[in-house]
């Protein structure tokens, strides 16, 4: 099967070069890409939940540079700016506004890890072997132009991808709704602070209050 | 209105009043009474009118077909003989006075409305029994009848007598009917239709293939329903059912069902020797036993059971030798006063306080309380004795007459020996018969001791109709030479010889009772005896309910009372003992077919509880047993959802990669 | 370069984060994890886009697009947390378990809460268990957090 996929493209890059004879590409490739995949190891292990978010940021900035190498320069920096310094920053806040302890957490991990390590190391390995088995002799070829920088990646897009790129800005539109929807304080909380004297409307306002909890609860 | 449509109301308006009594019956009470009685009435003035339109010529037959039913049409056929008119009157007259009997009788009884309809349905099955041209179409009524008697035996159904007696007649009867329907099939096979005019056609051409066969079928089924050896042992029991019913059963329906399916079809029993002497023991032992064991019985309407067994014998001697006018002669004046005996019962039964004759024989003046009754009885009496001039006598000697004559080689329609059978066991039954009917008279009505308490004059719905029906008991005897039109042009004559042969012995019976009743009786001084219930406000079906129910307390069983003064136990001598039970059959009975089957019935409970239920139990615990293993998968955890879900999957994409190599390989 | 080093390099990045997603208990380590997996996914999309010289370039364009929809799934996800958070007072993926199958329901779900805690705690220091529902939350949570509890 693999063979299969490959062959008609194996053919025409039959004389790559074997992986004995690195080039220096390949050696800055592989060195980030070890620190990109010992950062991410370390930050779903990590019992700190504060070092886990940075280092996330650590791995995301090398796929980052990763993305660099493979001449895609325009997606290393929108992963750099979205990424680094969007997502990190908003799990951040998550993580504080959930009162995540600071310094060691005993109980970052469920009683489920020896299961999921299992099926992850299965998964690694299944993966890497039938990635390995499928491309050990497919070769990029990394010269001629760039195919990733700004002006090429502006003229596809808008040129052949402008439809998907507005329907995108309408989904997050929709997620930002969807946001401020879910994380805001519901009136009624304030109605039951503002009179606390009636028990009955108490428990009507708790009721009322109860009602986004419910769904995952009953 | 054409003669026709005049038959065909006959069975039609019991059937409506039935309906509408029912429909009726809780929602407007006052309409049960006239609904009760005012179809019936009708039906037996319209009786009347088409019996004498038919003038017992020729037939009269009509059919329409409803609808194809295959290669054996079924017809909605009436066939009206001689025959068919004449015990439709008896039926209709009859169920008239049950029902102006059973307005006092049962006056306030809860369950009257239900009662009533009830008795109007299975006037309308009798009737459609007697009227119906087409085998299926009586097997309709005949079916309908058995299920009414059992309703309405067990009406009441608070005592376990009733309830045991209920389930007895339906059982004992569908015994014969099995047998019963598989001969009408047969009958049907060999002859191509259910239409009793072909079948006779066709008897006469000698269409029948199994004549023998066809006719032993068919007599199971009239064993069953005209209570004859052996199934008769439903009839006696019956009488826990009230009074009227057994009235009704004995006299118009049900009981005379049988013997009149017999006389319908008698060329089809004709074609074989051997089912009329099959017939002919059947009569004869059923004459003589059913003779000892009334002369045996303590429970007065139990002696009148088995004397109309013994009666019914006579209607299947006299159909044993061929000759059907004979035995529906003696079907139609044993029904009238057999009517009378029974609806008089009632009224002794009600009087007395008690059913017991042993009791009754230590009241003294109940002749003087219930005159009607009395004189009523002992007309009834002398004429199921068959002491001239009354309805019995000649009934009686017309069968005796036919059975001499087919003994004597005179007719050739039955074998010789069926005639001496039936005449040697009738006379001897005639002596028999004379003997217990003396011994009811005088142990009720001469009895010597205290008063019987004056319990006010007895219903006039009740005591009319005892001298409405005694009218033919007197005289119908007498138009026997009539009528011979409706009876296939037979003369019904007594001939000298029977005529003093049988009132002989039938008088020589009732003096040797006598006898030993003067004999005895000085000692029932000695030894009160008995219980006697005493409701003078209340109706008197319960005093005969409540007198049914403290019999077997009394006395320890419901047949018999240990009293030295009875006659019947001078006379039995060491017989008595086995007369009592009806010689034991029901023992029988209960040895060879109902511990068997209960026996099995233990058994497949056992199999049942023990062994089927282990199964699902077991599938169910099993079934348990894996659910709770699988509830502790739902943990509610996502994780353990995932993890498992993506482990899944892992695996089967290596499956598929490996399948995949492996092919790819080969 | 070989087509094999940014493969393999994202098939071990979407291992290790699904390794985080099956084992991670806090709700916002999950959503991280969850981050790993999509990177890896977009690290294979360029790799593949470059090798393959698309012309519509479809690779690079899935890759924003990817980048977009998980800003926007982060965005929701955080959201989810902090309203599960302000109703139970704890965003411990593994103790919202209401859908799980039980007699008793609270009976058990609190024997399997110790089960686990019995787990974690064989490997770890001494836990600390989660404070009681609303101790450490304002009035209007505490309300709900006993109306639930």
């Amino acid at each position: 099967m693999t063979h299969s996929i490959a062959s008609p493209l194996a053919a025409a890059v039959a004389d790559h070069p074997g992986f004995l004879s690195p080039t220096g590409v390949e050696i800055a490739f592989v060195l980030v890409g070890l620190a990109t995949l010992g950062a991410a190891v370390i930050t779903v292990t990590t019992r700190q939940l504060v070092h886990a978010a940075l280092w996330l940021v650590v791995a995301l900035g090398g796929l980052a540079v990763e993305y660099l190498l493979l001449t895609a320069e325009f997606i290393a920096w929108v992963q750099v700016l979205i990424y680094v310094g969007s997502i990190v920053v908003l799990l951040l806040f998550g993580l504080m506004l959930t009162r995540a302890p600071i310094g060691r957490s005993p109980d970052a991990d469920s009683g489920n890890r020896w299961v999921a390590l299992g099926v992850a190391l299965a998964a690694a390995a299944a993966l890497v072997w039938i990635v390995v088995d499928a491309f050990r002799t497919t070769w990029i070829d990394l010269e001629g132009p760039a195919q990733g920088s700004t002006a090429v990646t502006g003229a596809f897009l808008f040129r052949n991808w402008v439809l998907p790129f507005e329907a995108l800005s309408v989904l997050l539109l929709a997620a930002l709704v969807g946001a401020i929807v879910l994380s805001r304080k519901h009136d009624t909380d304030a109605a039951v602070r503002s009179a606390p004297d009636t028990a009955a409307r108490r428990d009507q306002g708790r009721s009322k209050g109860e009602g986004p909890g419910k769904e995952g609860q009953s | 209105m054409t003669t026709t449509t005049l038959a065909a109301l006959v069975p039609l308006l019991p059937f409506l009043g039935a309906v509408a009594g029912l429909a009726l019956g809780r929602t407007a009470p006052g309409f049960v009474r006239p609904l009760a009685i005012l179809p019936t009435l009708t039906a037996a003035v319209v009786a009347v009118i088409v019996a004498v339109r038919q003038g017992g010529g020729r037939a009269i037959d009509a059919a329409t077909q409803l609808t194809p039913t295959g290669s054996v049409p079924i017809d909605l056929a009436l066939h009206l003989d001689g025959f068919a008119v004449l015990v439709a009157v008896l039926v209709t007259v009859v169920a008239t006075c049950v029902q102006l009997y059973s307005t006092a009788y049962l006056r306030d009884d809860a369950r009257y409305p239900s009662y009533a309809a009830l008795v109007s349905l299975f006037t309308s099955a009798m009737l459609l029994v007697v009227y119906s041209g087409d085998l299926m179409v009586l097997l309709v009524g005949w079916e309908i009848m058995g299920i009414c008697s059992y309703f309405l035996v067990g009406h009441y159904w608070e005592t376990p007598e009733a309830r045991a007696a209920s389930l007895k007649a339906f059982l004992v009867t569908k015994l014969g009917d099995v047998p019963f329907l598989i001969g009408l099939f047969a009958l049907a096979a060999d002859t191509g239709s259910f239409r009793i005019t072909k079948i006779l056609a066709a008897v006469t051409n000698g269409g029948l293939d199994h004549p023998t066969l066809i006719a032993l079928l068919l007599l199971a089924g009239v064993a069953g329903k005209s209570a004859q050896f052996p199934l008769h042992t439903w009839l006696p029991d019956a009488m826990a059912g009230p009074t009227p019913v057994s009235a009704l059963i004995h006299a118009a329906t049900m009981v005379a069902a049988g013997i009149y399916f017999v006389a319908r079809l008698l060329p089809v029993f004709a074609a074989s020797g051997a089912a009329l002497v099959v017939l002919a023991v059947m009569a004869a032992v059923t004459m003589i036993g059913s003779g000892l064991a009334a002369l045996a019985q303590d429970d007065i309407k139990r002696v009148l059971a088995y004397s109309t067994i013994g009666q019914l014998g006579y209607m299947s001697g006299a159909l044993a030798v061929g000759d059907r006018g004979a035995a529906v002669f003696h079907l139609i004046s044993h029904g009238a006063f057999k009517a009378v005996l029974f609806l008089a019962a009632g009224v002794v039964i009600h009087a007395a306080g008690t059913n017991s004759l042993a009791a009754m024989s230590r009241m003294g003046g109940l002749a003087r309380r219930i005159p009607d009754a009395y004189w009523t009885m002992t007309v009834a009496l002398l004429a199921l004795a068959a002491i001239p001039p009354f309805a019995g006598f000649f009934s009686k000697e017309a069968v005796l007459v036919a059975a001499e004559h087919t003994a004597m080689g005179d007719r050739t329609v039955a074998p010789a020996a069926a005639g001496w059978t039936i005449l040697v066991a009738g006379l001897l039954a005639a002596a028999l018969t004379a003997a217990y009917a003396t011994r009811f008279w005088l142990l009720a009505f001469k009895g010597r001791g205290a008063e019987v308490p004056d319990h006010g004059r007895q219903p006039l719905a009740m005591t009319s109709v005892l001298w409405v029906l005694a009218v033919p008991t007197i005289a119908f005897g007498l138009t026997a030479g009539v009528i011979g039109d409706w009876f296939d042009g037979h003369a019904l004559t007594p001939s000298l010889t029977t005529a003093v042969l049988s009132t002989g012995v039938g008088l020589v019976g009732g003096l040797v009772t006598y006898g030993a009743w003067r004999h005895t009786t000085a000692l029932a001084a000695r030894t009160p005896i008995g219980a006697v219930a005493a409701h003078p406000g209340a109706e008197p079906a319960l005093v005969e309910a409540e007198a049914m129910t403290s019999h077997t307390a009394a006395y320890g069983t419901i047949a018999d009372a240990a009293d030295p003064a009875d006659p019947g136990r001078l006379l039995l001598g060491p017989l008595h003992r086995h007369a009592v039970t009806g010689f034991h059959l029901d023992a029988l009975y209960t040895a060879v077919f109902v511990r068997p089957v209960q026996q099995a019935a233990r058994l497949v409970r056992f199999l049942d509880r023990t062994v089927v239920d282990t199964y699902v139990d077991g599938s169910g615990a099993a079934t348990r047993l894996l659910g709770t293993a699988v509830r502790r998968a739902q943990t509610g955890n996502v994780q353990t959802y995932l993890s498992v879900l993506l482990a899944g999957s892992l695996v089967l994409a290596i499956a598929a990669v490996v399948f995949a190599n492996v092919n790819a390989g080969s | 370069m070989h087509l094999a080093y940014p493969a393999v390099l994202a098939a071990l990045l979407f291992c290790t984060g699904l390794y985080g997603v099956l084992a991670r208990r806090n709700a916002i380590l999950v959503l991280m994890s969850v981050e790993l997996m999509l990177n890896a996914v977009n690290l294979n999309l360029v790799a593949f886009d470059v090798w393959l010289r698309d012309t519509l370039h479809s690779g690079q364009a899935l890759t924003l697009f990817t980048i977009a929809i998980a800003a926007a799934e982060i965005g929701i996800g955080l959201a989810i947390v902090l309203a599960v958070y302000r109703n139970r007072g704890s965003s411990d993926i593994d103790r919202l378990r209401d859908t799980a199958e039980t007699d008793e329901a609270d009976a058990e779900i609190d024997a399997a809460d110790a089960a686990d805690a019995a787990s974690v705690s064989a490997d770890a220091q001494p836990h600390r268990r989660a404070e009681p529902a609303g101790k450490s939350t304002n009035a209007g949570t505490t309300t709900n957090a006993e109306a639930t509890s």
